[in-house]
């Protein structure tokens, strides 16, 4: 870790987190969460539990209520266009891609680095050839989303949130609907990019996912947290979700994993 | 920020009290203030909309002028090129239904030396810049008012937002710029085809005027307020039905089921803005 790195890359308290689509509904209270540099963070909750909400809290996008959200030791409140290179080394990867309707998938990925680097479309192309030989997207770069099946926007939604090499990742439900081979790809690549990726020059990402199935999910490395009754709720490593009683997390475990 | 919150508190209070069945007042008094005060609220939430909007545009001119300048002209084919044969054909009918008609009734009782400033008030003053808002309205406006509350509604304006990019600076300023220089173009376009194919109607009707007495007139009831005030009110009248329908598809939480239902509010407001922006140009007419 760089000295001047500061110690959270998340570093959430009493945050009162509302709804994205109601900003006058709290679906979580008084959270205290913090997410080291290099962790990756596994957040399990039900479907309506405030996964989105937390993510797009902590990615600075929904000011929190109450409390205090810090990104990078850098209040997300306060985040404006001079804060914009901190705002971009946080990366989000929606649960249902929100890809750009209007763009082919090309064009979805080379946006954000065309905007910020005022590029015009063919040099960005150029640029994004590797990207997207990676990504096995080069055959449907120029299909718009709604051509291709469900697997292939997620991903090209991924690949959109890595084009500007963010340090922190959060993904949003990134495993929900895949098939076996989509989902095995993503697991095998994010466990990658939390270890340092060659897309990445080989740093290490800090890494935040929700999900509905803690199955797929099981690793030493990584830390747990459950979304329940308005509470996220940290639990620590893999081995102390097994021996839990609580039946919110028996039912998230109990998800049949197909890998 | 605040801004923000406010406009987002009473556009839920607004679409609460319209449309999720809450009682009507019993007296008539009653509903009429309710009605005003929604209006007042639509006009605060416009008003902050606009000037956030005019702030973007004149603060990020320079900013990914490679992304947002082709958005511009594509918007600008979008509301003007794209339309020139519509209008074009409206032209046409105009001359020949409402141009052709005075004509050839100034001509029966032989007022026909009043032609000129005639059709100066009718078609440059009224008629050109109103049919032409109305028309863009009803073909753009539209077609913005759906195309940004569905990408409201899938989340592509919280996508922009979390790359970075700044929504109103990406989608909202080429609309606007796109509307303002369509509705100029389109205006003019429609001043010109109607005041030919009108004399070409009174032409054929045997009207005895020849073409240079006809443009005599038409030059002498011109005066240089006609053309800095059309410049203006077809400017105005752009980037008001851009910022109404851009502000009923961007400026709310919105989900799928309702981007119809804000499609009509945008073309209802947008209608009335007009026209009322249309009687603030005449008092300046009477007043010059």
């Amino acid at each position: 870790m760089n000295s001047n790195e500061p110690s959270a890359a998340i570093e959430m308290q009493g945050v009162t987190v509302s709804a994205l689509r109601d900003i006058t509904r709290p679906v979580l209270e008084n959270v205290n969460w913090t997410v080291a540099p290099g962790e990756v963070w596994v957040v399990a909750g039900r479907q309506h539990s405030g996964k989105t909400d937390l993510l797009m809290t902590a990615a600075g996008l929904l000011p929190p209520v109450t409390g205090s959200c810090r990104l990078w030791g850098r209040e997300a409140r306060e985040f404006g266009e001079a804060e914009l290179p901190d705002r971009l080394r946080v990366g989000l990867v929606f649960a249902t891609g929100q890809l750009f309707s209007q763009l082919t998938l090309a064009e979805n990925i080379a946006l954000p680095l065309r905007y910020h680097g005022n590029l015009a479309a063919g040099e960005a192309e150029r640029d994004l050839r590797g990207l997207l030989e990676f990504f096995e997207l080069t055959p449907l770069a120029n299909a718009l989303p709604a051509q291709v099946s469900r697997d292939w926007p997620l991903r090209t939604a991924l690949a959109r949130a890595l084009v500007l090499k963010p340090h922190l990742l959060l993904c949003d439900h990134p495993l929900g609907g895949l098939g076996p081979r989509h989902r095995q790809w993503w697991l095998q690549f994010l466990d990658q990019l939390s270890r340092g990726h060659e897309q990445l020059g080989g740093r290490p990402v800090t890494l935040v996912v929700t999900t509905e199935e803690l199955a797929y999910w099981k690793s030493a490395d990584r830390r747990f947290a459950l979304l329940r009754d308005k509470q996220l709720i940290p639990l620590g490593a893999w081995a102390e979700l097994a021996g839990s009683p609580d039946p919110a997390l028996q039912e998230l475990l109990a998800a049949p994993p197909e890998i | 920020m605040p801004v923000q919150k406010n406009l987002v508190k009473a556009l839920e209070f607004a679409d609460a009290q319209e449309f999720h069945g809450i009682p009507l007042p019993k007296s008539f008094t009653d509903v009429l203030g309710r009605k005003l005060f929604l209006f007042l609220l639509t006009l605060q939430g416009l008003g902050a909309f606009a000037l956030i909007t005019l702030g973007v545009l004149l603060r990020k001119y320079r900013v990914a002028g490679r992304v947002v300048h082709p958005r511009v002209r594509q918007e600008i084919n979008r509301s003007g090129v794209a339309l020139l044969p519509m209008f074009v054909f409206l032209a046409l009918g105009l001359g020949f239904l409402v141009v052709g008609q005075t004509v050839s009734a100034l001509a029966k009782v032989g007022a026909i030396n009043y032609l000129g400033s005639t059709m100066v008030i009718v078609v440059v003053r009224e008629l050109g810049p109103l049919l032409t808002a109305m028309l863009l309205l009803a073909r753009v406006g539209t077609a913005q008012v759906i195309e940004l509350g569905t990408a409201r509604a899938l989340g592509e304006v919280e996508a922009l937002e979390a790359l970075g990019i700044d929504p109103v600076h990406y989608l909202i300023v080429p609309r606007v710029i796109g509307m303002m220089a369509g509705m100029f173009s389109l205006t003019v376009y429609l001043i010109i085809g109607a005041l030919a194919s009108g004399y070409l109607c009174a032409f054929l009707q045997g009207v005895a005027l020849t073409p240079s007495d006809y443009y005599h007139q038409l030059a002498e009831a011109l005066s240089w307020l006609d053309f800095v005030l059309l410049a203006l009110k077809t400017t105005v009248f752009g980037f008001c039905i851009a910022m109404v329908a851009c502000y009923h598809g961007l400026a709310q939480p919105l989900r799928l089921e309702d981007v119809s239902r804000v499609a009509v509010r945008a073309v209802t407001q947008g209608v009335m803005v007009c026209v009322l922006i249309d009687a603030g140009f005449i008092v300046v007419y009477l007043l010059s």
